[in-house]
């Protein structure tokens, strides 16, 4: 079993407090550009997109890192950064497909979201369940959700 | 101390000099930011009594301790100014993301001086400030405006900025942030325009602690389990999220308080198609937050056709009434349309669609004539037509050119004032305070003006919250009021968004300001600040020129009584209720505060009018 991030960009209101919880959890201070996870504005559909790490199986930004600043634990499949083995190359910020690493010219190290270690805040204070912390092995709510879209199409078609 | 950047911008437009000074924290820690701390600035800067068009008066930005924080829905700044509409102190706050960026890159606030002599903008990059030149935005929409200047500047930089209405000095031009938000109310974008500033553009990558980290954890959480529980708040399916501020609608209208056709009448026989439930139904797309917001009132709408086809931010209640019921229009998609053009001209839609009302019915009445019109009729229900005025208003054409001075002048230019429903120049909205007593005091004596938002006591009058009162009555509506102005005085100057109020008070409000700031203030003591900035206020006021007179209410509220209803036969019952508020104040009979009050509140008047 492993637990992860799902996000729902249809329940985001663009509040942006998923970037204030996660700077002020690990820095005792509110700066968006220090945070792990932002939300990208699409103003002409009116839709907010939050962006963190997915945590990856096969995380490209530990491949490429060649000194083991990056790793992964298995049993909780937290990609996990040390900012003391970091030497600040970038080839993660690259090497990520989805452009989730971020590297912080200011504070010298990469920004990289590590899930709180299993009490993500970023999650605690969204107040619109647009970002949850879910077990991504049994997804048979999602599931229920797209079955019944089929099931309201059909069913009208059968009428 | 946390909480403030104790960094301020002042800019002179004449001379194009930038200096960065310290914020006085004296005033910061008597008034604390936004409202009370801008309009301190402007009090101890301005002579009241200067043309507010003139580059004497100042343009003051300012956000709170709060400001850039998790706390909750307290991402605003305030915008203060003397007023063009009123004449008045001026004052506006705003949500978006503008305030906390500014913020995010070290500066509380921004005085803006003088007059440039060509259009300029002011760019903000942490320490790197530049006025740069702004000839190629001058006549473009907000709109436009922005997306030009994030592309010529960082492109997750926020913008604050004036459209044509502002650059044409429209009385009631507002200033615009992140595209649909807005400073709205007192004129203050024709203030930004009288001084060839089109927008400010900043971008910040600053942190902002807080002074007592476990005390405003504490605080916070409690406060968003308040909004997260509440049935008006909640984020996730309360009445704000889910139907915007426009569930008032009906509401208001069961209430026999939403007035129509320019309130001749107080009932509007289609307020069902108005309705915040017929929006959400037909047209509303999802809901949107402002800045660390938990309650999400913000509607984003499609316009399905046409020329101003697209997804964008839809009406507030008091925009869909002023277009709505005041207007007579029963078509939802064109009083989302009129309200998109005021977004994008930068106009505040409770006086433009007002004012429009005011112009129906002196046509109706006879008092101007289809050749004052260019040669048009302008009735109640003209749904077409509030979208053409208000275009025309923004750029001044034609009879548009009359409609951008507001109601009043324009009605007192026909020989009508008494038509214009509007106290001290500046236009009520959506409430009527005849069917609610409390607001029709409300209205008399806000210090910028015909306003809802200065002493809400709908709330407790209509929807019962905190306690319901009998909205007939005027019993005890002086001492209630004078709380509700103190309290949001307070909540202004925290920069909190008032809607807050609806699931938290004075404790939670302290709290979080002592936990960012470490101000060492009892609630008592916050309850003061409030006071103080209300009496500072009425001071910039009377010095302006300003006197009893001027607190009082249109006379239809005063002689024509409500013809339907459980308010049937009902006027503003103001003289009672004045005369009390006065006494409650500590102010003498004429309304002006006496020395005591001054000395306890620690406000030093500039002339001897207090006295």
């Amino acid at each position: 079993m492993s637990k992860g991030l799902v996000v729902s960009p249809e329940k985001c209101t663009g509040c942006r407090t998923c970037e204030l919880a996660c700077s002020y959890g690990k820095s005792d201070s509110f700066n968006p550009k220090d945070s792990a996870v932002s939300v990208l504005f699409f103003d002409d559909v009116g839709l907010q997109v939050p962006m963190m790490c997915m945590q990856c199986d096969t995380p490209h930004c530990m491949t490429v890192c060649t000194v083991n600043a990056l790793s992964k634990d298995e049993k909780t499949g937290i990609v996990k950064y040390d900012s003391e083995k970091c030497i600040g190359c970038k080839m993660c910020v690259s090497a990520c497909p989805f452009g989730n690493m971020t590297y912080s010219s200011r504070l010298k190290k990469v920004i990289k979201c590590d899930l709180c270690s299993g009490d993500p805040q970023c999650v605690k204070m969204c107040d619109y369940y647009a970002i949850e912390y879910k077990e991504l092995d049994s997804n048979l709510n999602k599931r229920k959700n797209i079955a019944n879209q089929f099931k309201e199409a059909f069913g009208e078609v059968a009428k | 101390m946390k909480g403030w950047t104790e960094k301020l911008l002042r800019v002179n437009l004449n001379n194009k000099t930038i200096k960065i000074e310290k914020l006085n924290m004296d005033n910061a820690k008597l008034y604390i930011g936004g409202r009370g701390l801008g309009e301190k600035y402007l009090y101890d800067e301005i002579d009241p009594k200067i043309d507010a068009l003139s580059p004497e008066n100042k343009l003051i930005f300012m956000t709170g301790p709060l400001t850039g924080t998790y706390a909750t829905c307290a991402g605003r700044f305030n915008v203060s100014a003397k007023a063009p509409l009123t004449g008045t102190i001026g004052s506006s706050n705003s949500g978006g993301h503008f305030g906390p960026e500014l913020k995010f890159a070290g500066y509380d606030g921004i005085i803006f001086e003088g007059k440039s002599d060509s259009p300029v903008y002011l760019h903000i990059n942490d320490n790197i400030i530049e006025i740069k030149d702004a000839s190629h935005l001058w006549g473009k929409d907000v709109m436009e405006t922005t997306d030009i200047l994030l592309e010529e500047n960082e492109e997750d930089a926020k913008v604050a900025c004036i459209g044509p209405a502002g650059e044409n000095l429209v009385l009631f031009a507002a200033i615009m942030n992140d595209k649909d938000r807005a400073a709205g109310r007192s004129g203050l974008g024709a203030v930004m325009g009288s001084k060839n500033l089109k927008a400010v553009v900043v971008k910040g990558t600053n942190s902002i602690g807080v002074e007592i980290p476990a005390y405003f954890n504490k605080s916070i959480k409690e406060a968003r389990d308040k909004i997260k529980n509440n049935p008006v708040t909640a984020g996730n399916g309360g009445g704000l999220s889910t139907y915007g501020t426009q569930l008032l609608v009906n509401i208001l209208n069961e209430s026999h308080a939403l007035p129509t056709n320019n309130w001749q009448k107080s009932k509007f026989e289609d307020a069902e198609k108005i309705s915040g439930e017929f929006l959400a139904e037909n047209y509303l797309i999802r809901h949107k937050a402002c800045f660390a917001c938990s309650i999400g009132c913000g509607r984003v709408i499609k316009i399905p056709d046409g020329k101003y086809k697209g997804i964008v931010g839809g009406p507030e209640y008091e925009a869909g009434w002023s277009y709505g019921a005041s207007c007579g229009v029963n078509d939802m998609n064109s009083i989302d349309i009129a309200n998109y053009v005021c977004n994008m001209m930068g106009m505040d839609p409770i006086t433009m669609g007002s004012t429009i009302a005011c112009a129906m019915e002196l046509y109706e009445k006879g008092y101007i004539s289809e050749k004052d019109l260019d040669g048009k009729k302008l009735i109640f229900g003209d749904a077409e037509g509030i979208i053409e005025w208000t275009e025309k208003t923004a750029k001044r054409e034609g009879f548009g050119d009359i409609l951008a001075l507001g109601s009043y002048r324009m009605a007192e230019k026909y020989g009508h004032s008494e038509l214009s429903m509007t106290v001290k120049k500046q236009e009520m909205p959506a409430y009527d305070g005849r069917a609610i007593q409390g607001m029709g005091l409300s209205y008399a004596t806000s210090n910028r003006g015909g306003c809802h938002v200065r002493g809400y006591l709908t709330s407790t009058e209509v929807l019962g919250i905190p306690i319901k009162t009998d909205p007939l009555s005027t019993e005890g509506k002086a001492t209630l009021l004078k709380t509700f102005q103190d309290l949001t005085a307070l909540i202004d100057s925290a920069d909190v968004c008032l809607f807050t109020s609806f699931a938290i008070g004075l404790p939670e409000y302290a709290s979080m300001l002592r936990g960012a700031t470490g101000l060492e203030l009892t609630n008592e003591e916050m309850m003061l600040v409030g006071e103080r900035i209300w009496n500072l206020e009425k001071l910039f006021n009377l010095e302006a020129g300003l006197t009893k007179a001027d607190d009082t209410l249109p006379p239809r509220l005063l002689t024509e009584p409500v013809s339907s209803g459980p308010s049937k036969g009902k006027v503003t019952e103001l003289d009672v209720m004045l005369k009390e508020f006065y006494e409650v104040r500590g102010w003498d009979e004429e309304g002006i505060p006496n020395i005591e009050k001054l000395e306890e509140l620690s406000i030093e008047p500039k002339s001897e009018l207090a006295y």
